[in-house]
Order: C-alpha cells, then sequence, then structure tokens
C-alpha cells in the first residue's frame, strides 16, 4: 500500500520537476526575444514552416468542419422550423469552440510535433551544442523564433479556419439545401457579438498557440539525444498538447461565456 | 593581460565531477600549455568529452576550478562566457554541421553571428578557412552530402573562422578511412603551428594522436594516471600505459565488466 | 539564414489572408459593422416578469434592432426587475414616453424588448427610466388563466 503512495510521490514530484523546468525556460525564451525581433528574418523563416506549411491543411480541414456542421445542424434545426438560425449556429460554433480548438490540435499534429522532432535531433546531432561552442545562444537563435512564429501563426490560422468553415456552412445551407442566402448573412449579424464572440475566440487561439508552440519547443530541447527520445517527446507534444488545449478551452469557456 | 608565453593556457584543478551517482572525474589535474598539441588520452567511457563540456563552459564541475587564459570559467557571467567561447573552437564528433543550410553558410554561420563585416568579406574568409581543409570546391553541398571526414573538415573549417586562441577536437579519427584520418593528423598539426593555435584532441586512437601530440594526459577511473610526451609514455613502465598504449586486452583496466562470480552467475544463484 | 524571396511572398500571402479572414469574422459575421461598439446611451425599464430575456437581447422598434440589453438586476425593494438597454446612439429622438414590452421572436424563439413609440416632445437621455411597461408572457400563466377562465364558464 505504501508503494503506491511512494509511486504517486515520485510521479507528482517528477511533474513539479518539469512544470519548474519549462518555466525556466519559458522565462529564457522572454528574456530573448528583443534579440529576435531585430532579426526579422529569422521570424520570416519560421512563420513560412510553421505556418504557411499548415495552411492548406486548415483549410480544407476547416472548410469540411464548417460543411458537416451546416449538414448536421440544418437536420436538427428544421424539426423545430427554425432553419433560419442555420447561420448562427455554424458561426458561433466555428468562431466561439471549433475555430480554436480544431485548428490548435491540428497545428499541435503538423506544426507541434515537427517543431519537437526538429530541435529534438538537432540536439541529438550535437548541433545546438555545437551552437554553443560557436557561442550563440540556441534559445535565442532556434527556440525563440520558432516559438514567435507559432505565436504569431496560430491565431491566423484560427480565423482562416473559422472564415472557411462559415462559408463553407454557406455552401451546404444556402447552396445545397436552399436556405435564404438573407438569413444566413443577417442573423449571423444579429446574433454574433465582435466583442463576446469575435475576440474572445481570438484570445483563445493566442493562448492556444502560446501553449503548444510552449510545449512543443520545449520537449525538443528537453528530449533525451537519442532516437527513442526524440520520438517520445514528439509523441508526448502531441499528447499533452490536445490535453491542454481541452482543458484550458474549457477553463477559458466557463471564463468567457459562463457567467461564473 | 600580458600572461607570459610560458604560462599554461588552461588550468585544470582537483576538478569533480558526477553524473547521478555515477563518479566520472575524482580530482583531475591538468596543465595545457599554449602552441602546443595536447592529447587526452583514455578508454571509452572515461568523460573525456564531458572534460571538453567542462573547459567550454557547458557544464559545470561539483569541486574544484577550470582556468582557461586566466579566467575561471564558471565564475563568468553569461554575456563574459559567450565572449570566451568565441575565442574557443570545437570540433565535435559527428561535426555537428547545421544541417539546413550548406557547407558555405555552415563556416559562414559564426561569422555573420558575431560581426558586421559585408557579404563579400564574409565570402572571401570563408573561402579562405575552406581552401586551408581543401573544401573550397565543395562550398554548394550540403552537409547530408558530405562523407564522415569531409563533414569533419568542414566543422574544422567552420571552427577555425573566428581565428580562436585554441582547439578542442573530440575524438577526430574515429570511423574514418586511413586516408581522411591522414588527412586529419596532417591538418591538425598544420593548422596548429600555422594560427600559433593551442590545440586539445580527445581520443583514443593510440598512433593517429601519438604522432601529433607534444604532450598526453592518461586518464582512467577519473583520475590523471600518466603525463608525459608520447615518448615517455611508451617507454614508461607502468602496468597501466603500456596495456593502453599496446591496446592489450586484460591488465590494469579488466577485460570484464564488474560482476558477481562467473560460476554462482551461470547457477542462477544469489549473490 | 538566407531566405529565398518566394519564402517571404508566402509568408506576406499567408499573413495577408489572415487579416482578410479577420476582417471578414468581423464585418460580415459579427455585428461590428452594425453597432459601433460601447456608443450610444443607457435606459432602464422595470417590469414586474422578465420571463427569460437574457442580457444581450435586441431591443426593436418596429422590427428594426435599436439597441441591445445590457443588464438584468433584482431591485431588492421591489421586486421588480430593472432593466439595463443600450440605444444605438443614432436613435436619439425616441419620445420620453415610449413603452417597452417583452415580447418572443417565434413561437419557441428568443425573448427580445418591444418598443412602441409615444408621442411627447421630450425625448429619451442617458439614465431615462421607461415608465410604460408591459412584462413577459409567461406561458405557464397563460395556461393556467386559460383553464381557469374555461371551468368558471
Amino acid at each position: 500500500m505504501l508503494n503506491y503512495f511512494q509511486q504517486l510521490g515520485v510521479t507528482s514530484l517528477g511533474i513539479f520537476e518539469r512544470l519548474g523546468r519549462s518555466s525556466l525556460f519559458f522565462v529564457n525564451i522572454l528574456l530573448s526575444i528583443p534579440g529576435v525581433i531585430v532579426r526579422p528574418r529569422l521570424l520570416i523563416a519560421q512563420i513560412y514552416s510553421v505556418g504557411v506549411l499548415s495552411f492548406s491543411l486548415i483549410l480544407i480541414s476547416g472548410l469540411f468542419v464548417g460543411m458537416v456542421i451546416a449538414l448536421q445542424g440544418f437536420y436538427t434545426l428544421s424539426d423545430f422550423g427554425a432553419e433560419g438560425m442555420l447561420g448562427v449556429m455554424v458561426a458561433a460554433s466555428l468562431v466561439r469552440e471549433l475555430g480554436p480548438v480544431v485548428s490548435a490540435l491540428l497545428f499541435a499534429g503538423r506544426a507541434g510535433s515537427a517543431l519537437t522532432a526538429e530541435i529534438g535531433l538537432m540536439k541529438t546531432t550535437e548541433q545546438l551544442s555545437g551552437m554553443e561552442m560557436m557561442a550563440v545562444d540556441p534559445i535565442a537563435r532556434i527556440v525563440t523564433p520558432r516559438f514567435l512564429a507559432g505565436l504569431i501563426s496560430m491565431p491566423l490560422l484560427a480565423t482562416v479556419f473559422s472564415a472557411i468553415g462559415i462559408l463553407g456552412g454557406y455552401f451546404i445551407g444556402v447552396g445545397l439545401l436552399g436556405i435564404d442566402e438573407g438569413g444566413y448573412w443577417s442573423q449571423m449579424q444579429a446574433k454574433i457579438d465582435f466583442n463576446q464572440d469575435i475576440i474572445n475566440g481570438l484570445i483563445k487561439s493566442v493562448i492556444f498557440g502560446w501553449l503548444v508552440t510552449w510545449i512543443a519547443v520545449f520537449e525538443g530541447y528537453d528530449a533525451i539525444p537519442t532516437s527513442e527520445g526524440v520520438s517520445r517527446a514528439t509523441t508526448r507534444t502531441v499528447v499533452h498538447s490536445a490535453f491542454v488545449i481541452l482543458l484550458v478551452d474549457f477553463i477559458l469557456t466557463a471564463l468567457m461565456f459562463g457567467d461564473i | 593581460m600580458d600572461l607570459s608565453e610560458h604560462d599554461p593556457l588552461i588550468k585544470i584543478k582537483n576538478v569533480h565531477f558526477s553524473r547521478g551517482s555515477k563518479l566520472i572525474f575524482d580530482g583531475v589535474n591538468m596543465d595545457i600549455q599554449r602552441g602546443k598539441v595536447t592529447a587526452i588520452m583514455g578508454p571509452s567511457g572515461t568523460g573525456k568529452t564531458t572534460l571538453l563540456k567542462l573547459i567550454g563552459g557547458q557544464l559545470r564541475p561539483s569541486s574544484g576550478t577550470i582556468e582557461v587564459d586566466g579566467e575561471n570559467v564558471h565564475r563568468l557571467r553569461h554575456k563574459q562566457l559567450y565572449q570566451l567561447r568565441k575565442k574557443m573552437g570545437m570540433l565535435f564528433q559527428s561535426g555537428a554541421l547545421l544541417t539546413d543550410i550548406s557547407v558555405f553558410g555552415n563556416v559562414a554561420f559564426p561569422l555573420r553571428e558575431h560581426t558586421k563585416l559585408p557579404e563579400s568579406m564574409i565570402r572571401h574568409l570563408v573561402l579562405m578557412k575552406l581552401q586551408a581543409v581543401g573544401l573550397r570546391g565543395a562550398r554548394d553541398l550540403m552537409p547530408a552530402e558530405l562523407s564522415g571526414g569531409m563533414a569533419r573538415r568542414v566543422a574544422l573549417a567552420r571552427a577555425i573562422a573566428l581565428d580562436p586562441m585554441m582547439i578542442m577536437y573530440d575524438e577526430p579519427f574515429t570511423g574514418q578511412d586511413p586516408i581522411s584520418m591522414g588527412v586529419l593528423v596532417r591538418l591538425i598539426r598544420l593548422l596548429n603551428d600555422v594560427l600559433g593555435l593551442s590545440s586539445i584532441i580527445v581520443s583514443h586512437d593510440v598512433q593517429e594522436t601519438c604522432a601529433i601530440a607534444d604532450y598526453v594526459y592518461l586518464v582512467s577511473n577519473g583520475k590523471v594516471v600518466e603525463h608525459g610526451s608520447p615518448k615517455q609514455l611508451a617507454d614508461s613502465d607502468s602496468q597501466w600505459s603500456q596495456q593502453f598504449m599496446q591496446g592489450m586486452a586484460d591488465g590494469p583496466v579488466p577485460f570484464h565488466y564488474a560482476a558477481k562470480g562467473y560460476a554462482k552467475d551461470l547457477l542462477g544463484l544469489e549473490a | 539564414m538566407h531566405i529565398s524571396r518566394s519564402i517571404e511572398i508566402l509568408v506576406g500571402f499567408f499573413v495577408a489572408i489572415g487579416f482578410v479572414a479577420m476582417f471578414f469574422l468581423s464585418m460580415e459575421v459579427s455585428n461590428l459593422s452594425s453597432a459601433n461598439g460601447d456608443e450610444g446611451y443607457d435606459v432602464t425599464a422595470r417590469f414586474e416578469n422578465v420571463g427569460s430575456l437574457k442580457a444581450r437581447a435586441p431591443v426593436a422598434m418596429a422590427g428594426v434592432t435599436v439597441g441591445r440589453i445590457t443588464s438584468i438586476k433584482l431591485d431588492p425593494d421591489s421586486f421588480e426587475a430593472i432593466v439595463t438597454m443600450n440605444i444605438e446612439a443614432q436613435y436619439d429622438k425616441l419620445p420620453f414616453d415610449t413603452n417597452a414590452s417583452i415580447l418572443t421572436a417565434g413561437l419557441l424563439g428568443e425573448q427580445y424588448v418591444g418598443l412602441e413609440p409615444g408621442g411627447e416632445e421630450e425625448v429619451l437621455m442617458e439614465g431615462s427610466e421607461l415608465e410604460l411597461t408591459q412584462s413577459a408572457l409567461v406561458l405557464e400563466q397563460i395556461i393556467g388563466q386559460f383553464l381557469f377562465n374555461n371551468e368558471s364558464e
């Protein structure tokens, strides 16, 4: 029996230790941000590999998610004779929840895992160590540009996801199911509030972008420098990101939309 | 800072270091002279690479001091340490080239990071350094297209890009064919003499290392067991240096990893 | 280090598309184009019962949305609901004796506040209170009354 408690103690100590190290790591990232801002070219290259390369995935997924909501929503809403609310349903679910959450999950799988693997492999092949010996701080040169690129790309991707999803819902609702075009947009405009919905969704995506890239770069930097270590770190990035996104989404939703 | 020519470049005093519960260094003392090629040799797993990382300030000893060019490496602030590292070159075992940029970009990397030289000047410098290692023609290749020996030469060109005062070589000869081994041996000696560097070679390749080293430290079990010129060591009657220099399987360094009794082990008896 | 021109262009496109999407969400999807944020003026009204009226529900006059409910509170002394609504600044000529009633959009739809203009010269301003109000129709009460009336006949 005591052994179980001991195991629990060891596990929780391990978690706190990692949390502590990742926080210190984050402080180091923050300290090196000014050095990256004066060299925007580093950032542009990373926005390309983190953001632009995730773009097509986000575009296609957003389109289909919007189309599915429209299709499902139409059949449910038509039972109540409220097809006119389809636009509201598509827009509200995308802007508030699915846009930030699904694009963050996709982002973690596409860009987050790639970041971890890249940094982990650089560590394994002594590139980070080599940089340190060339008096180049690997956090400032490698980690921080990637972190900032993630932070910038994520809200853009989530916004594109929501926008294309709403258009997808429009194609299905208005084009295929024949609901009134004017109703689709005007009901949406009447019910979706800029501050309450759009801005809150944007805040969510910024927070998710921060969390996912932070997890990804930390896991890569902290990976055990073997091929197995890097593969485990990559898996952890995706799993932890997904878990953290869903948990934080619940907390944020409760704070933003629920009057708790 | 006008340190005398005879003052050692690196002074290692009574350094202890352990990784986890495993003791790696147990009171190591060394003096590494300026302008010389100093070799640190010992069996695999004695932490020779760790020693280089301690000198470079990437690791911190649990006790003892390491002075490089009169400065205590582990007392320096972050900025000063980075300043000192610009004067140290290090050649990693794998070469540690940045895989996403070309050979040219790799050699230019420290110059671009640390200097504000115009691009034409950087081009000149990079081509000079590549010429010195005989790879000027390979400037547009990517690191993945290089053989192991070529990658090490590129890394060497990169290490001398900032004209350091010393270069540390981590196992430069491991896994090289005889030709590239010969090229590297020649290059290390040549660069040391022509550029007036101080070189530290960590290796277990006895013949190649002894051919170019001026002074050798033999390390085993966390301690310096012997030191002297290669000739002195070869003539030494210490059992230890005989075993290492001649590559005998058994001796003070046992063939068997520490284990319980063989017979007991086979019979499955608990010790 | 040297990033090619095409990468820079693609990153530029990416950022631009992101901003276009943001613009689309603000202008086409949300109410930013119609409501000018916090501008406008607040008026209050007291209701005996607000039914299921919620904050952010529309305030409409002649079917046109002219504002939104900002808060709903209970007056601890009179036990009436105090509804605060923000009326857009452009509708600044609503008569002082405008009457407010809580209506339902469709049979199952959301509840909103409907305004009926009065005839006074004086107009509503920041902090005015609407004196004439009509509470929400609560379905249970209507059904109850209906049954009660039937029985008594």
